[in-house]
């Protein structure tokens, strides 16, 4: 029994984040996402499944407002006709769906989502490489995609598996190098210490308490704030949110990788997109606004006055965080139209990548400043606006090298119509 | 010779061209819809019957029935005059002229020592049926006694066939009374 302890630990905290909170907090995502899109759109949304006690007998059904609508979408989907067109690969066909969902599921093991709880870590596996580890495994989600986009033998599939990975890898780069200066705040990659230390020290993007007060916390909020627009950023193009979704744009591929794909098969997609969804902005509320913490001094008196029970009080706090985020993401993707596939790379290469480089050295001399003297201070920063100026002639090249698409405007402010024709 | 005039796009100002805030500023229109559309306050949504989110009407909580023109038609029915008398008199005009055959009149005499004798008729039985309606409206223009109206009714279900069928009790229930012009009912005529 002693030596069975920590697996069944490890089990129940498996079972409970993953399976009792994760799953659900998918489902439940998809529904916000219908309900808060309707209503911004001046619609209903669905509002009608409830409990059917008609069906078993009963005199009236109990209306829920339409929260037993995600219960209702996976009966769908697994009653629906699995459909496996003749023309696929078949192998890759089948596993490119599981390849989408498994990342995203398997980096919620590193998430912590609460404090404490009867002396055990609510995080499944407390390893001292979050971060690495997220980049890591939520990166095979793309082969996911481009499986399913090359498995399918269709040309619009095949379109959207090669934007994905194209996307994937652009703006992946900006994404791993615009979280260094908050890896150099914290001088740690264990993201239950990070928080800890937030609760401890201030939010990293909101330092009022603890030793958050110095000047030099305060100039660091330049390039943190820089650093959160382009993680925050890069969040939604990795998980093809809606200004980046053109992997699966309806209105030019038909549905993208996965137009050939139906019932679960099509679920896991689906799901898998909102999982990322859900670890990426659980990652930047733990890296940015504290994880679970309350903030404010809070956690100790919560901690003397719950006990034992303080971790639940911060896995509710964690997940109000996270869901304000994910209503964030939604509210992104009604007012944000599409980008254009160059502008996307643009945006990517030529400006987060420069933005991401010059902003880990201010970073590095605001932190090192004190330590240095005044001349090499002075020295660092001469140095920090060379390199700044050299980036932004690297980023105009770039620019100039990627061949501009003719717009409109120049075909008409062309003098000389025959020569355009 | 069409005339072609050059449009320019308008000049975007500096906030505008950072991008930034013209996305903050696209946030507000869409959060002030959702705010306004939670609130049941959006544009239309009065004039639009609507449920108190967004400007959607609930089909069998709120109805269109106060919107229903005049002349709307809806299930055809038939009425009765100020005195509870029925107004049909079995001419079965109304039977030969609809379009889909969906009425069916049994006509029956009426007793010679009847007061009422001068009218001959009176449908024994009348039927409509609802699932051949198409709502033309042209039983109530040919009826010479001004008996089959088509009222407001346009929710017509039913379980089965046979419920699909509207008998002269429930056209009478639907039908109501109408006040005015008879023939053949008529004690001067």
């Amino acid at each position: 029994m002693e030596l069975l302890l920590p697996y069944l630990i490890i089990i129940a905290k498996i079972v409970g984040l993953t399976f009792a909170l994760g799953l659900p907090l998918i489902a439940y995502s998809v529904y916000a996402e219908r309900r808060f899109s309707a209503i911004i759109q001046d619609r209903v949304g669905p509002n009608r499944v409830g409990i059917p006690l008609t069906l078993f007998g009963g005199k009236k059904d109990i209306p829920l407002a339409g929260l037993l609508q995600p219960l209702a979408d996976g009966l769908k989907f697994i009653l629906k006709e699995d459909f496996t067109p003749s023309h696929v690969n078949k192998f890759f066909f089948w596993i490119a769906p599981a390849l989408t969902m498994v990342p995203a599921l398997l980096t919620l093991a590193v998430i912590p989502f609460g404090s404490e709880f009867f002396g055990e870590k609510l995080v499944i596996a407390n390893v001292s490489v979050g971060p690495l580890m997220i980049f890591a495994i939520a990166s095979l989600s793309v082969y996911g995609i481009t499986f399913a986009g090359w498995a399918s033998n269709n040309k619009y599939s095949f379109f959207g598996g090669v934007r994905s990975c194209a996307q994937m890898i652009s703006y992946e780069i900006a994404m791993g190098l615009s979280i260094i200066p908050v890896l150099m705040v914290f001088g740690e990659l264990n993201l239950y210490d990070i928080v800890q230390y937030q609760a401890d020290h201030g939010w990293l993007l909101l330092p009022l308490w603890g030793d958050g007060q110095s000047l030099e916390r305060w100039l660091l909020l330049i390039p943190l704030s820089i650093a959160f627009f382009i993680f925050t950023i890069s969040i939604f193009a990795e998980t093809n949110r809606m200004p980046f979704d053109l992997p699966e744009c309806e209105t030019e591929l038909v549905g993208g990788y996965h137009t050939e794909y139906s019932s679960m098969k099509f679920a896991l997609f689906f799901l898998g997109e909102y999982a990322a969804m859900i670890v990426g902005s659980s990652l930047i509320v733990t890296l940015f606004l504290g994880g679970w913490s309350i903030g404010f001094t809070l956690d100790a008196h919560v901690e003397r006055i719950f006990g034992d029970f303080a971790g639940l009080i911060h896995l509710g706090v964690f997940l109000v965080k996270i869901i304000a985020f994910i209503l964030f993401f939604i509210m992104i993707r009604w007012t944000v139209p599409r980008f254009r596939f160059d502008q996307l790379m643009r945006l990517g290469w030529v400006v987060f990548f420069e933005a991401a480089l010059i902003n880990i050295f201010l970073a590095a001399i605001i932190i090192g400043a004190p330590h240095m003297g005044t001349a090499q201070t002075i020295v660092a920063s001469i140095g920090l606006i060379i390199f700044t100026i050299l980036m932004i002639k690297v980023a105009k090249g770039l620019d100039k090298a990627i061949n501009k698409p003719k717009s409109l405007a120049d075909h008409l402010d062309d003098p000389s119509p025959s020569e355009s024709l | 010779m069409a005339k072609v005039t050059k449009l320019k796009r308008p000049e975007l100002n500096r906030a505008e061209e950072g991008y930034l805030w013209s996305i903050f500023k696209g946030s507000l229109v869409t959060l002030g819809h959702a705010l306004r559309s939670v609130r049941g306050k959006s544009r239309g949504a009065e004039s639009l019957n609507s449920s108190g989110l967004g400007i959607t009407m609930q089909y069998p909580e709120q109805k269109w029935d106060d919107h229903l023109p005049e002349y709307y038609r809806g299930a055809p029915a038939l009425v009765t005059d100020e005195q509870d008398r029925e107004r049909c008199v079995s001419c079965q005009l109304c039977e030969f002229i609809c379009p889909p055959k969906a009425i069916k009149i049994t006509p029956g005499d009426i007793p010679e020592d009847d007061p009422w004798a001068k009218v001959e008729k009176r449908p024994e039985e009348f039927e409509i049926d609802m699932i051949r309606c198409i709502y033309c409206g042209l039983c109530e223009e040919v009826c010479p006694e001004q008996a089959i109206y088509l009222r407001k009714d346009y929710a017509i279900t039913g379980t089965s066939r046979e419920e699909m069928v509207h008998n002269k009790k429930k056209l009478y229930e639907i039908g109501g009374k109408r006040v005015g012009l008879v023939n053949k009912w008529n004690d001067l005529k």
